[in-house]
């Protein structure tokens, strides 16, 4: 399968988008103040990429859960392939949520790392995807790493579900931006339209940035497969 | 579902013959608490530290022979091709699942049962509670649930005795986390209401295990 096109396209956007989205948070934003005029810490701008991120390894996560479930039922390979390529990128995001994460934390809360759920189940997502990885290098033959993978990813996948409500159940030290809380108030949004614009563009770039990686991602993995079956030919 | 069960009561009557499963749980589970009793050997004199260390200590040895167990579980059907046999049994693999999750949760409590005695002796600290019954059941069967799960997916891969635990603990934490908060509540005297949140997660989960894995469950015997 030939991803030429589609890569130059891809990437191009997502290098536009990316500029566009890191020049946005250094030099559109405006200062932020808080109710008696003073001007708040700009650490807070970190949030323009630890959000997309956050949500890029979910996207991440849920495309290989899906790519197991149809894996299973369809047991074409391409599935498996597709289930790869996105954990490993899913992989590389969980990780960035958890440094840019930990970067932040140590300017507001003083610790790069508290035990608190979020945090702890963000962790836990990120183990059970590098398990998911270690578990596939160890099957040798095809057709049972596929199998067997894809149902380790399926009951790994619940543990996606927990990390994203864990906050609304628990107390925790983690802001929540949107919907409501267990602790009274509701999210804690973002007002204003610069901010809401900066956020979107952030939340586009990261997207296209994903899809630019899973092309790649796949080009290579289809490479991969024809250099095996040739190698057997 | 009685089809489960004979394969319970299968396993239960292998177990009585050789016994080596139970044996070693115990006897692992009893070494832990001794390790833990020397680890923390400056704190385990007032009752206090007792009821926050209490928790943890508990788990971790039920997850670790559980752990034990689980490398057992399957084995007994991978030698002389006994699975192949089972799956010629008139039986969906459902059943067998269910059989094997039955057989290893009457094992895990049993073990667990003595555990807790064995603590209350050694660590001078009684445990009376309905509510602490209730949360080591739930906690165990999202234990099995995942266990006996990952044990028959293990059977294929070269590096069985290494690999399961590391997949298994991940995929717990789910079950443990509210597990051992509750327990850990109930430690410091906490009530029902103080942990039916905790109660509420950890039950939701052996559901969503449970039946997760045993729709999956038919995949990973298949060969």
């Amino acid at each position: 399968m030939n991803y030429g096109k589609y890569e130059r396209v891809t990437s191009l956007l997502s290098g536009i988008l990316m500029t566009a989205a890191v020049y946005s948070v250094f030099f559109v934003l405006p200062v932020m103040k808080d109710d008696s005029g003073n001007a708040l810490d700009t650490s807070f701008n970190i949030f323009y990429f630890h959000l997309p991120i956050a949500i890029i390894s979910y996207i991440a996560f849920t495309v290989v859960f899906i790519a197991n479930v149809q894996y299973l039922r369809t047991r074409e390979i391409s599935w498996d392939i597709l289930a790869r390529s996105s954990a490993e990128i899913g992989l590389i995001f969980a990780f960035l949520v958890l440094a840019s994460g930990s970067v932040w934390a140590k300017h507001i809360w003083g610790w790069y790392w508290v035990w608190e759920p979020r945090l702890t189940t963000s962790l836990v997502l990120f183990l059970v995807y590098a398990v998911y990885l270690l578990l596939r290098n160890s099957i040798d033959a095809v057709e049972s790493r596929a199998r067997l993978s894809s149902v380790f990813g399926i009951v790994g996948f619940v543990s996606v579900p927990l990390s994203f409500f864990s906050i609304r159940l628990w107390r925790s030290a983690h802001p929540l931006m949107f919907g409501d809380s267990l602790y009274g108030q509701s999210g804690g949004g973002l007002e204003g339209t610069t901010l809401q614009t900066v956020l979107l563009i952030n939340v586009a770039a990261f997207i296209s940035l994903y899809i630019a990686l899973l092309i790649y991602k796949l080009g290579n993995e289809y490479l991969l497969e024809n250099i095996e079956e040739l190698k057997n030919f | 579902m009685i089809k489960a069960l004979h394969i319970a009561v299968k396993d239960f009557r292998i177990e009585a013959h050789a016994k080596e499963l139970l044996n070693s749980m115990l006897l692992f589970s009893f070494l832990i608490l001794v390790v833990f009793s020397i680890a923390f050997s400056e704190l385990t004199s007032s009752s206090g530290n007792i009821a926050m260390l209490g928790a943890g200590v508990l788990w971790i040895c039920f997850v670790f022979a559980g752990t034990l167990g689980f490398s057992r579980a399957f084995a007994s059907e991978t030698q002389n091709g006994a699975i192949q046999a089972l799956k010629i049994c008139p039986m969906s693999p459902i059943s067998i699942y269910l059989g094997k999750v039955v057989f290893t949760i009457s094992i895990m409590l049993i073990v667990e049962a003595i555990t807790v005695i064995l603590f209350s002796i050694l660590f001078n600290y009684t445990i009376l509670s309905p509510l602490f019954v209730i949360v080591v059941i739930g906690g165990t069967i999202g234990f099995a649930s995942v266990g006996v799960l990952l044990s028959a997916l293990v059977q294929n891969i070269k590096a069985k005795e290494i690999m399961l635990p590391v997949l298994l603990l991940p995929l717990l934490v789910p079950v443990l986390l509210p597990a051992v908060s509750a327990t850990s509540a109930i430690f410091k005297g906490g009530d029902l209401g103080m942990i039916t949140t905790y109660l509420r997660i950890l039950f939701v989960y052996d559901i969503v295990f449970l039946a997760v894995a045993s729709i999956v469950f038919e995949y990973v015997i298949e060969d």
